[in-house]
């Protein structure tokens, strides 16, 4: 790929409409773009793309591939990866990234060993340095470590974790190109077959996009305060109640309550811990909370050197003199 | 012909070690622990979890043969042993000194590739969704490209029914139920449930069991180039910038209500 130019992003669609993620991507791609002084494109998939297109232009692209196809109406990895391989290929980009979403963290790595290039997962930052290279922040060690890495290999390649760039602001009239692409799959590159999918129903706000978050750990010895204390609080701020893996693996709440490096990237202004040691594994999905207080027993737990503010005592005596204190104020 | 499984397993540092107790080589960008606090490596906690899961197979009454395969620079016996002490009935390790800090997953992938092929048949590979070390959730991915295989990634419940692998694969609002032929690549997360302890039993046939050694040379790779290259290692430094609420004669119920003013002036609430 000598003549490799340019950034693409991989974004993700549904109903029409461009997922958050994508527009948090085009806000990293378009500083890459810059700095390389080459155009920033975006491939969106699907069946039915809707004004997901127009969207990603006001959102920072200068082109977009709009690549439909009956086989991407589900957001099937296998389909993303035979289309996604032949516009590689095609466009050569010099560099592209993907986010971390559940279709992202699959459909990254395998392109990348597709295209013969590595990749830097989970990354908070990515630059292009002095020589051109794209160059990755990225946790390790569980949080406990950073790393810097350079890709050598074209394209370069990262996946970049969510709620580490706020997207840029939406102009509706600026100017870019929509190149459909119709890559005619054969349907039969599907072969790991979703039979059923099963959903929550999400009462309320998506822990993403919440902006203040109440959150419990082992802490908290069972999961009633879950439905009780904490709901009552996060009701009374128009937050939404989330939790550690330590009270998932016990069963207490279900997995998509899970905050952390395994489990949901968050971005709240207001986050409360209660209960939660703060092992870094969980501080891996806060890199984008504003403030943090937390309430736990144990003035050394490591949660209070990451917190705002911290009230060291038993949650059951400080969060319902809490929830009292701020229904007085209000 | 049994079903023959392959679960990845990968010797890390103890995640729960405190980061106090590491020590960074800048120069050859490596996380060693102090050598005094002689602590032991782990199995990588997701990796007890793909042992788990194809023990599972195995008790819903398939006939199943179970390889445990590692690669390394050095492993500590006793460690890995668990993996055979849980049930698993062969290992393989792939240890070879130019493996020594890998943290390029096109390298590992490419290793335990070759590994693989050796070993053929296979019919299903079990790895765990990532590794605690470098957090690269990506190795299992490149396995399935390099071979050629479907891949399920990140499920809980893995099942063989009539000649597929059918598994839970975990959303982050629920599941899905997904299947593909075999053979076939899937990763399992913590969902999965606790991975069992070793009974005395096991634990007395896997003492008498040796793993395999392969070398690099053994799998004909000469040549690890990787794709990336780290710049840096360090640990971030954190500054405390935490302001403790106290309550008056340390009452909790003081401390939440002046919390609740102090959120207020800086109009968190
Ligand atoms: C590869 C890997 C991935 C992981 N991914 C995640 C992840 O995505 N998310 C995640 O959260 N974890 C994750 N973990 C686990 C993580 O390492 C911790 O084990 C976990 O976050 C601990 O949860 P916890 O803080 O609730 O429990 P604990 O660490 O047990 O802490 C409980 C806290 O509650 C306090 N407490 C007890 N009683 C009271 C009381 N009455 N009042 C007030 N405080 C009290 C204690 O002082 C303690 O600090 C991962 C681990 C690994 C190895
Ligand atoms: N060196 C290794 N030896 C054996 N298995 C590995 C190795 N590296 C990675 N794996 C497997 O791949 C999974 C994901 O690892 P990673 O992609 O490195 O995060 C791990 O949980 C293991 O099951």
């Amino acid at each position: 790929m000598a003549d490799a130019k340019g950034v693409l992003v991989i974004g993700e669609a549904a109903g029409g409409q461009l997922d958050a993620s994508a527009k948090e991507l085009l806000a990293h791609g378009r500083k890459l773009a810059d700095s390389l002084g080459e155009p920033l494109s975006i491939a969106i998939l699907g069946d039915n793309l809707g004004g997901a297109p127009k969207e990603a232009i006001a959102f920072g692209a200068d082109r977009v591939y709009a690549v439909s196809d009956p086989v991407l109406k589900e957001p099937q990895p296998e389909a993303y990866l035979a289309a996604l391989t032949a516009l590689a290929k095609e466009q050569s980009p010099k560099v592209i990234v993907a986010a971390k979403t559940p279709l992202g963290v699959n459909v990254g790595p395998r392109l990348a060993f597709r295209l013969e290039t590595g990749l830097a997962q989970d990354c908070l930052e990515v630059k292009i340095d002095g020589n051109k290279k794209l160059v990755a922040n990225r946790p390790v060690f569980g949080g406990n470590c950073m790393v810097s890495v350079a890709c050598d290999s074209l394209p370069m390649m990262a996946v970049i974790r969510l709620k580490t760039a706020e997207p840029l602001p939406r102009n509706d009239s600026r100017s870019g190109e929509i190149v459909p692409v119709n890559p005619r799959l054969d349907p039969s590159v599907v072969k790991a077959k979703v039979i059923k999918r099963v959903e929550e129903k999400q009462e309320g706000k998506r822990l993403e996009d919440a902006e203040v978050i109440v959150s419990g750990g082992r802490g908290l010895g069972g999961p009633e305060p879950f439905q009780k204390e904490l709901k009552e609080l996060a009701d009374l701020l128009g937050g939404v109640v989330s939790s550690s893996r330590a009270a998932v693996d016990i069963g207490w709440v279900p997995y998509s309550y899970q905050v952390g490096l395994t489990g949901k990237s968050v971005a709240p202004n207001l986050y409360i811990a209660v209960g939660i040691s703060g092992a870094s594994q969980h501080m891996a999905g806060l890199s984008g909370a504003k403030n943090i207080v937390a309430i736990n027993k144990d003035a050394n737990a490591n949660i209070f050197k990451e917190s705002r503010f911290g009230v060291v005592g038993e949650w059951q005596k400080v969060v319902p003199a809490l929830i009292q204190a701020i229904r007085e104020l209000k | 012909m049994p079903l023959n499984i392959v679960a990845m397993v990968k010797q890390v540092l103890d995640p729960e070690v405190p980061v106090s107790a590491y020590r960074i080589d800048r120069q050859k960008k490596r996380v060693e622990i102090d050598p005094t606090k002689k602590i032991a490596p782990v199995i990588n906690g997701f990796d007890e979890t793909a042992v788990e899961a194809a023990l599972r197979i195995r008790e819903a009454g398939h006939d199943v043969k179970i390889t445990v395969l590692s690669a390394g620079a050095s492993f500590v016996t006793d460690v890995m042993k668990k993996a055979l002490s849980m049930g698993s009935d062969e290992m393989v390790l792939v240890q070879d000194p130019a493996l020594e800090g890998v943290s390029d997953s096109t390298v590992t992938a490419r290793v335990l590739a070759g590994a693989i092929k050796k070993l053929s048949p296979f019919d299903l590979i079990i790895a765990g969704r990532q590794a605690s070390d470098w957090d690269n959730a990506q190795v299992p991915l490149g396995l399935a490209e390099l071979l050629g295989v479907p891949c399920i990634p990140v499920t809980r419940k893995v099942e063989i029914q009539n000649g597929d692998v059918v598994c839970e694969r975990v959303i982050p609002n629920g599941y899905e139920v997904v299947s593909a032929p075999l053979p076939a690549v899937v990763t399992v997360s913590n969902e999965l449930g606790q991975p069992r302890y070793p009974t005395m039993r096991n634990i007395m046939a896997a003492a008498r069991k040796k793993p395999q050694t392969w070398t690099l040379a053994d799998l004909g790779i000469t040549d690890l180039a990787t794709k990336l290259t780290m710049l840096d290692l360090f640990i971030p430094e954190k500054q405390s910038k935490c302001e403790i609420i106290q309550g008056d004669d340390n009452n909790p119920v003081d401390a939440a209500r002046k919390l609740a003013l102090r959120l207020r002036e800086t109009k968190l609430v």
